[in-house]
């Protein structure tokens, strides 16, 4: 634990009540009303909003294997630029995270860079073949106490593996995070089927290849009494099915990006593959579906499905590109726009879906916590008043693929605290901890 | 992409324009006469005599003129000696002015080699056009001998070509247009035939 | 217009004004000096990363009536094999000054791509892209159906459109470039446009377009159509499972010599179309290709024409600026 101290002063709790945060020995120490500096560090918060440190389950930090697109360093320094305190490794890197090697060693690079808490999620089948189980077990009894499963990029398509995968994981108290998209039907698939792709030629990629896995994996968590979480959720008809599996008592949580709260697939008129990306942007009806699902809780949680590329696999044709946007250091901002902006949703509903729920989710214990005494300071301090210009150049992630460019977009990140240090400070990149 | 720009308004459309007619239609009925006579005096005949008309002006004068030597001289068909000379693709300002859609060229059944052709056009200004007309025609085939007769002779010679039969010949200003209305051009809506000289509003009336 | 990138793009006025110095162009070809003075001196570039010696053909004779230089840059087998990207291909005709591309590719969008990505500022001629658009096919066919329609009233094209014009296009509509530029184009000109297709080579969001859909061919043509456009049936569809056999196919789909038969006996002036190459015997009969009413071969001939106007009012006019203009036109 660190024994740097800081007294936050004046924030709003959640956005509501207004109080100041003694930050000691990594947790907060106190909270209260005019509380004494006592040697502690000021960082004055009138008209900020304090939440609790975000929690992303779906982030790609591309090491090992693909440094040129990010490393941990870099991917998780975005990650406390965006607010982030903790994130969920994807398993897709090279090697594939299907291993206790793999996932120790990203977990020892996390804890290295000392930005966020680094969760690797191992991979669900070996190699993400979808063939056979990996080592689920060797992971979740490595030192990274591997908690979430996945082939996220490839689907576990093959149901019989999808039904012992969720038995399995049941052992450790997992969870099968499912990339939901039927491949034969997205052979060769560019973007969503629809008027759009009727326009452009690009081949189609129909939201039933999505809803169509999702309706038989709740189907399947029933059967074996498991739990599944759906990545990011991008159709109206997927939404309708997680409620109705909801309403049954299945226990599904979902998770949607920013991007799909935002963009639609006319965006693709461009053919600027910026807005290529997996599962594809859908229509206006689906990101209205979208919102209203994260409003009403029938999606639990906001996952960046943060893919940094480098720029020659963007600097291309659209049938070439790579799928993938950028999205921790824009996160915050985007769900400021589409949910709080548009009336769906406090900034306690915020902290509950970038936060709370997302650890749950994840069963990390120390993250997503009350913004009470005694529990570990892991704190977001944002300025929600704030108008920025997205500018992808000047974003900590090696990406430069942020579909956002050019948008101006409310709020900001002052202040991000792991574990009582702050790794980010008066809106800055401040430094990474170095006790961990 | 660009409108087609076979506007029948003179450059400098929308800003004030004075206009001053300088031939009316009998003063062109009787410019094209005497063209006419000049065209076959200077042919000693009507043997070989082919009219080439420039659109888009260029051709209805030529007409006129064709139909007036028939009229005069029974031996001269128009249909064997009246064509229609588009020079679209051989301007020298393909690069800079406007893109324009070229009319058609219709040469006499017999063409022009070994011919007597005489260009028409309707006002001679830098002499581009029929540089233009000249290396079209050498697509088609070699006349005998290339004439030039113009209603409109407005000086300003950028090349060295001139004019072998000249209605009027007009002393103007740079910053002054010439306009012709034809009938067959401007129809009924232009007005009756004439030609108008255009000067930029404010400049001194030199009538 | 900077770019010929799809049919889309093109206002009426546009594609008319095209279409008229596209006839003007026809006759050039009957010239003894088959050749316009119009592009002298200039580059045109064919960037071709997908086979389709027709289509290059057609546009190399084009740019050479126009005495255009011509450079055929088959990316199919060169560097760009070796992984060179479109970016760097771009940036290499920009550094030898090219004045047009013209590019074919088997990605759709990728003309726009290279329109509007900064690496080049020549003009863009879409030739074909993906299962996106072909422009020029679709200006060609125009060009055929106003010529056969003004051959039928002994009229005149110029100035005309296709107004009421009814065409059927009839195949995969789902994988057609051609299809979708006709689509554009003959909807801006004013013809009634009918697709005909099994449902599974229709896109889905087909009933945004402006067409008429139909899935019975003998249906569509008994209601009588001025043309119908076939489309080729690529041979790798049928091993996925888009029909059953080709036998099923031509059977349904195809212009039979039936079909042809019921269209003489109707007694209409029904054309017959198509982009090229056949499948005779497949989404046509020889009988159907090789009648009178077939105008597969002024379509080539069209081909060409379009080509010479596209590349003329792209390549002329202002393109950048320039000082005053020392010349006015003739009839000031």
């Amino acid at each position: 634990m660190t024994a740097e101290k800081y007294l936050i002063r004046r924030a709003r709790l959640l956005g509501e009540r207004t109080a100041d945060l003694l930050i000691a020995d990594g947790v907060i120490a106190e909270v209260g009303q005019d509380l004494e500096a006592e040697g502690a560090r000021v960082v004055e918060a009138e008209g900020l909003i304090a939440l609790p440190g975000f929690v992303d389950v779906h982030t790609h930090l591309r090491e090992p294997g693909r440094e040129d697109a990010e490393t941990v360093e870099t991917g998780t320094r975005a990650a406390a630029a965006g607010g982030y305190t903790a994130v969920c490794a994807m398993a897709n890197s090279h090697p594939v995270a299907d291993t206790a090697g793999v996932v120790e060693q990203v977990y020892e690079l996390g804890r290295a860079a000392g930005w966020v808490d680094v969760h690797p999620v191992g991979a669900v089948t070996v190699g993400l073949a979808g063939e056979r189980l990996s080592e689920i077990g060797a992971m979740a009894g490595s030192r990274a106490g591997v908690r979430m499963f996945s082939d996220d990029g490839k689907c576990v398509h093959n149901a019989v593996l999808m039904r012992r995968a969720l038995e399995y994981v049941k052992t450790f108290d997992g969870v099968v995070a499912q990339h939901a998209q039927e491949p034969l039907l997205t052979e060769g698939a560019q973007m969503n089927e629809g008027a759009v792709s009727a326009d452009l030629g690009l081949t189609g990629w129909p939201a039933v290849a999505e809803e169509s896995i999702i309706a038989r994996d709740v189907l399947l968590a029933q059967h074996v009494g498991s739990r599944v979480h759906v990545c990011h959720l991008s159709t109206r008809g997927s939404v309708e099915i997680v409620r109705w599996a909801k309403e049954r008592g299945i226990d599904v949580t979902a998770e949607v990006t920013p991007h799909h709260l935002l963009l639609t697939d006319e965006k693709a008129r461009t053919y600027d593959p910026v807005y290529k990306v997996n599962p594809p942007l859908r229509t206006e009806e689906d990101v209205l579906a979208l919102r209203e699902a994260v409003a009403d809780g029938t999606i639990d949680v906001i996952g960046t499905d943060h893919a940094p590329h480098p720029i020659e696999a963007k600097e291309c044709e659209w049938s070439c590109a790579a799928m993938g946007m950028t999205g921790l250091e824009t996160a915050l901002s985007i769900v400021q726009l589409a949910l709080v902006e548009t009336g769906a949703m406090d900034w306690a509903g915020v902290a509950r879906i970038m936060s709370v729920t997302p650890a749950r989710i994840a069963r990390i214990e120390d993250q997503g916590r009350p913004l009470a005494a005694g529990e570990p300071a892991n704190i977001t301090l944002v300025d929600p008043r704030a108008r920025r210009t997205v500018v992808p150049e000047d974003h900590q992630t090696k990406g430069r693929n942020s579909p956002f460019r050019g948008l101006e977009v409310p709020g900001s990140i002052r202040a991000t605290f792991c574990h009582g240090h702050p790794t980010v400070l008066d809106g800055a990149v401040a430094g990474p901890r170095t006790d961990a | 992409m660009r409108e087609p720009s076979e506007s029948i308004e003179g450059p400098g459309t929308g800003t004030p324009r004075r206009a001053r007619v300088i031939l009316d239609a009998a003063d062109v009925d009787r410019a094209l006469t005497r063209i006419s006579h000049e065209i076959v005096e200077a042919n000693k005949g009507t043997d070989g005599l082919v009219l080439l008309g420039i659109p888009r002006r260029g051709y209805p004068l030529a007409r006129r003129i064709a139909e007036k030597i028939a009229r005069s001289y029974p031996g001269f068909d128009p249909a064997e000696g009246l064509g229609q000379l588009d020079v679209t693709m051989y301007r020298d300002d393909l690069r800079r002015s406007t893109s324009r859609t070229p009319m058609p060229t219709q040469l006499p059944p017999r063409g022009i080699d070994r011919r007597n052709v005489v260009l028409v056009d309707d006002v001679l200004y830098s002499g581009r056009t029929i540089r233009a007309a000249l290396d079209a025609m050498a697509d088609f085939g070699r006349p005998a001998v290339v004439r030039l007769a113009v209603l409109i002779d407005r000086g300003h010679r950028q090349l060295p070509i001139r004019a072998d039969h000249v209605g009027k010949n007009l002393p103007t200003s740079l910053d002054e247009s010439v306009k012709v209305y034809l009938e067959e051009i401007d129809g009924a809506a232009g007005g009756p035939d004439r030609v108008q000289i255009l000067a930029p509003a404010g400049s001194e009336d030199r009538s | 217009m900077r770019h010929l990138l799809d049919t889309r793009d093109l206002s009426r006025a546009e594609a008319v004004s095209l279409l008229d110095t596209a006839d003007r162009m026809g006759e050039v070809g009957h010239r003894e000096v088959k050749k316009l003075p119009a592009l002298r001196g200039r580059t045109v570039v064919n960037l071709f990363f997908e086979d389709s010696t027709r289509t290059r053909i057609s546009f190399e004779t084009a740019e050479k009536r126009l005495s255009a230089d011509v450079i055929n840059f088959a990316a199919k087998g060169s560097s760009v094999s070796k992984g060179e990207s479109l970016k760097d291909t771009a940036q290499t005709l920009e550094a030898i000054n090219a004045d047009a591309v013209v590019i074919r590719h088997p990605g759709s969008g990728a003309p726009q791509r290279l329109a509007t990505s900064g690496w080049i500022d020549a003009p863009v001629i879409n030739a074909g892209d993906g299962t996106h658009a072909h422009p020029t096919q679709a200006l060609l066919d125009a060009m055929t159906l106003r010529q056969h329609r003004a051959r039928l009233a002994s009229a005149d094209t110029a100035g005309t459109d296709l107004a009421g014009l009814r065409v059927a296009i009839v195949g995969d509509v789902l994988h057609s470039r051609v299809a979708r530029s006709n689509v554009w184009l003959l909807h801006t000109l004013g013809a009634e446009v009918t697709l005909v297709a099994p449902p599974t080579l229709l896109p889905v969001g087909v009933d945004a377009w402006p067409v008429a859909v139909e899935y019975d061919l003998d249906a569509a043509l008994a209601r009588g159509q001025d043309a119908v456009m076939m489309l080729r049936i690529q041979r790798e569809r049928m091993n996925a499972a888009f029909f059953p056999s080709a036998e099923e196919y031509a059977r349904l789909w195809g212009l039979t010599p039936e079909r042809l038969r019921a269209l003489e006996a109707a007694g209409g002036g029904t054309a017959i179309l198509h982009p090229g190459p056949m499948n005779r015997g497949l989404e046509i009969s020889s009988e159907a290709a090789d009648s009178d009413r077939s105008l597969v071969l002024d379509q080539v001939t069209n081909g060409v024409s379009v080509r010479m106007a596209v590349l003329y009012h792209l390549l002329t006019g202002p393109q950048a600026p320039h000082g005053p203009d020392e010349e006015g036109h003739h009839d000031r």
